[in-house]
């Protein structure tokens, strides 16, 4: 039997116009015409855009570069009626006083003891961030026992191997402000994870005991924290029985970024879906062997933005311990402006400058490293 | 999960810092056992206590701290500084934190009182005073009046402020900031016609004007501000040890003792005043409990009142104040250290 296929209007008879090629001009005038003035309205604000930056870009620069003071010794290099022309940020007060804003008062002769130090944290952080890195599981060994204790020796003194006690009164800076930000990222991993998978257990006392500490540490600011600490704890302590000064702000500091990365944890806890606990406890895996072979790897990938958001919050939190009196790099900002050899009118702002720069590269850092990993780890799930 | 961190955390604190003292030890006994002095210091206060380039804390309140530690130990560097902020600085006295507080603190009933709080002494009399551009064509505060007044808001700045116009009939209006710092930005970028705070600071905030020379401190100091060291209320050996710290200074200028000359004074001066100060004549200083050689110590290490005042806060100074009511006595000021006999 033969089917003759019908007529259908849509079958083209005819051959049509061949489309022009794809247009493979390029360059500048082409892509401004596309992606700056593509429309009327794209044109106005590219033009508002483009007043906004030629006003606020080269005076920010000049004030940063061109007329900026890079020598000097006292606060008669940076004014206008000495110098004799318009004096922009003053980077000879900045240069005068890096080593108080590094160190702050630590005793000199000590000072290859901190320096000692940030390379120990630096050989860490590298081992540990670099994804390539030989032997990670030590790395990580190393990273949250020897640092810690590696530091807390050289830092605070160990008499018994000759590293003479420095009271943490004399820690200052960028010194204060990295141990601080370090004990609170070191600490706050591990809890926030173990916190995060109590909350989540079947038990009901290790659940309820984890909803309070999270609770209760979220439902207060910061700095509540730190005031009780510094100012009311004292009151509350025997006579004579003093918890160092530096010690009580880490121990808010630890507590409040264990409890936010608990929930941040939480979060990518709740994303995997159960067919993975229910397959890995088909394989017959213990508990702590499903959370670490299966459950962890997966929940802690898809909360890296989280995690890293958190840390960058933590760092910069940190400044608030100057409020109860910690010289953390702001403060010895603070401290160090007030001198009146350096008495000057642009010396507050580069001071503060100084400090915008060194906490912005830092968190850009931190930034630049997470979107990295994750376009790393999320390779398995491109098309 | 609590209790571990909690046990964690204090099991860090105490092997760190708990320092178990006696509670029934004096003042003095605590220092010595220590082995340093815990002074309470400004956090900072061009002059009164400045970190310099290495961190070191220098400036007239850290000078009396050193000072004290130098009449205990004979040692101007064994003492440990915890700068403290406004707020904080009773509270860290009274809970024993610190041993004394040199952090210019005005002396007022309320904190002599009720706060539990002793004023051993008066080392730096000061006042309120205003700043004005020289534009203003104003040679006196009281033609200040229809002025805005930058000034820190919450102190008794403020207030006395407020006190000096209602007692003068003028009108003023306060533009307040929660920092000094911020006042002092505002009014030099116009936005009031006079800053007002503390006359010891009011030179060194002249500094931050483009042109200093635009700026004058008009003459009229409208407040009492006698600021001196603080201690706990109860320890009376260590209230005098204070005290006579300040008044040994005090007499050594008066006796021409310098920093320089002590020793040399000490071997070779008869003048009996001098012999009792040095320690060479009579032991006042085993009656306060310190060596007698206590304040040949503070004046060789540190230095007399008038060279400690020089040095952070005088005319040859970046601060540059006039001795004004902090002359001795004998000068027309209110300085006036007792006898030591």
């Amino acid at each position: 039997m033969n089917v003759v296929a019908p007529q259908r209007s849509f079958v083209r008879a005819e051959q049509v116009d061949a489309l022009p090629p794809p247009r493979t001009a390029s360059g500048p005038v082409l892509w401004m015409r596309e992606n700056l003035f593509s429309g009327p309205i794209n044109t106005v604000v590219t033009l508002v855009m483009a007043w906004v930056l030629f006003w606020t870009i080269p005076p920010i620069i000049d004030y940063l570069i061109g007329s900026a003071v890079w020598t000097g010794s006292d606060g008669s290099a940076c004014r206008e009626d000495t110098t004799g022309r318009e004096v922009g940020a003053c980077w000879a007060f900045v240069i005068d006083r890096i080593n108080y804003f590094v160190y702050g008062s630590y005793p000199m002769e000590l000072r290859w003891r901190p320096n000692i130090f940030f390379l120990v944290l630096a050989v860490g952080i590298v081992w540990m961030l670099w994804l390539d890195a030989p032997k990670r599981g030590i790395g990580a060994i190393y990273f949250f026992i020897v640092v810690p204790l590696l530091s807390y020796w050289l830092l605070a003194g160990f008499p018994m191997i000759g590293l003479e006690e420095v009271p943490t009164g004399l820690w200052g800076g960028i010194l204060v402000t990295i141990v601080v930000s370090a004990v609170g990222i070191v600490v706050s991993l591990p809890f926030g994870v173990l916190l995060a998978l109590g909350r989540r257990s079947h038990l009901p006392i290790v659940r309820l005991v984890c909803v309070i500490v999270i609770e209760f540490t979220r439902g207060v600011p910061l700095i509540t924290v730190l005031f009780m600490a510094n100012t009311m704890l004292p009151l509350f302590l025997a006579e004579g029985v003093t918890v160092d000064r530096l010690v009580r702000p880490l121990i808010g500091v630890a507590f409040f970024a264990s409890a936010y990365m608990a929930e941040v944890i939480r979060g990518g806890l709740q994303a995997i879906p159960k067919g993975q606990y229910e397959g890995a406890m088909s394989l017959g895996l213990s508990y702590p062997k499903m959370m670490y072979f299966i459950i962890l790897p997966q929940a802690l990938r898809i909360v890296i933005p989280g995690i890293v958001n958190t840390f960058i919050g933590l760092f910069k939190d940190t400044t608030l311990v100057s409020i109860v009196g910690i010289f953390d790099l702001i403060r010895t900002v603070e401290s160090a402006r007030v001198d009146p050899v350096w008495s000057a009118p642009s010396v507050n702002y580069s001071g503060y400058a100084f400090a915008a720069i060194f906490y912005f590269l830092c968190c850009w850092g931190m930034s630049w490293y997470s979107q990295s990993v994750e376009r790393r780890l999320a390779a398995s799930e491109k098309r | 999960m609590k209790k571990a961190l909690s046990t964690i955390a204090f099991g860090f604190a105490a092997t760190v810092a708990f320092t178990g003292v006696a509670a029934a030890q004096t003042t003095l006994e605590q220092v010595r056992e220590r082995g340093e002095l815990i002074c309470g210091s400004n956090p900072g206060l061009a002059g009164f206590g400045v970190p310099d380039a290495q961190g070191n804390w220098t400036g007239f309140d850290v000078d009396y701290c050193r000072a004290t530690a130098a009449a205990i130990f004979g040692d101007p560097n064994a003492v440990s500084f915890i700068p403290l902020s406004a707020k904080d600085r009773f509270t860290a006295l009274q809970a024993g934190e610190i041993d004394v507080l040199f952090r210019n603190s005005t002396s007022t009933i309320t904190r002599d009182t009720s706060l539990g709080l002793d004023f051993p002494g008066i080392n730096y009399y000061d006042g309120q005073g205003f700043l004005v551009s020289t534009e203003l064509g104003v040679t006196s505060a009281l033609e200040l009046d229809g002025a805005s007044v930058c000034v820190q808001q919450g102190t008794t700045t403020e207030l006395n402020l407020a006190d000096y116009f209602r007692r003068n009939n003028m009108d003023y209006e306060p533009v307040t900031f929660a920092q000094s710092v911020e006042a002092v930005e505002a009014y030099l970028s116009g936005r009031c016609d006079a800053f007002t705070t503390d006359a010891s600071g009011l030179a060194s905030e002249r500094l931050r004007a483009p042109t200093p020379s635009d700026h004058i401190i008009l003459p009229e100091i409208i407040s009492k501000e006698p600021l001196g060291p603080v201690v706990r209320h109860g320890d009376n050996q260590w209230a005098d040890i204070i005290r006579w710290v300040h008044y040994a200074m005090l007499e050594a200028e008066e006796y021409g003792i310098t920093s320089e000359n002590a020793a040399e004074l000490r071997d070779t001066s008869e003048a009996p005043g001098i012999r009792r100060i040095l320690g060479t004549e009579g032991n006042f200083g085993e009656m306060l409990g310190l060596g007698n050689d206590w304040a040949f110590n503070i004046i060789s290490m540190v230095g007399n009142y008038g060279e400690v005042f020089d040095r952070n806060i005088g005319e040859g100074s970046p601060v540059g104040l006039s001795r004004g009511l902090n002359a001795l006595y004998t000068d027309g000021g209110l300085q006036y250290g007792h006898p030591i006999r």
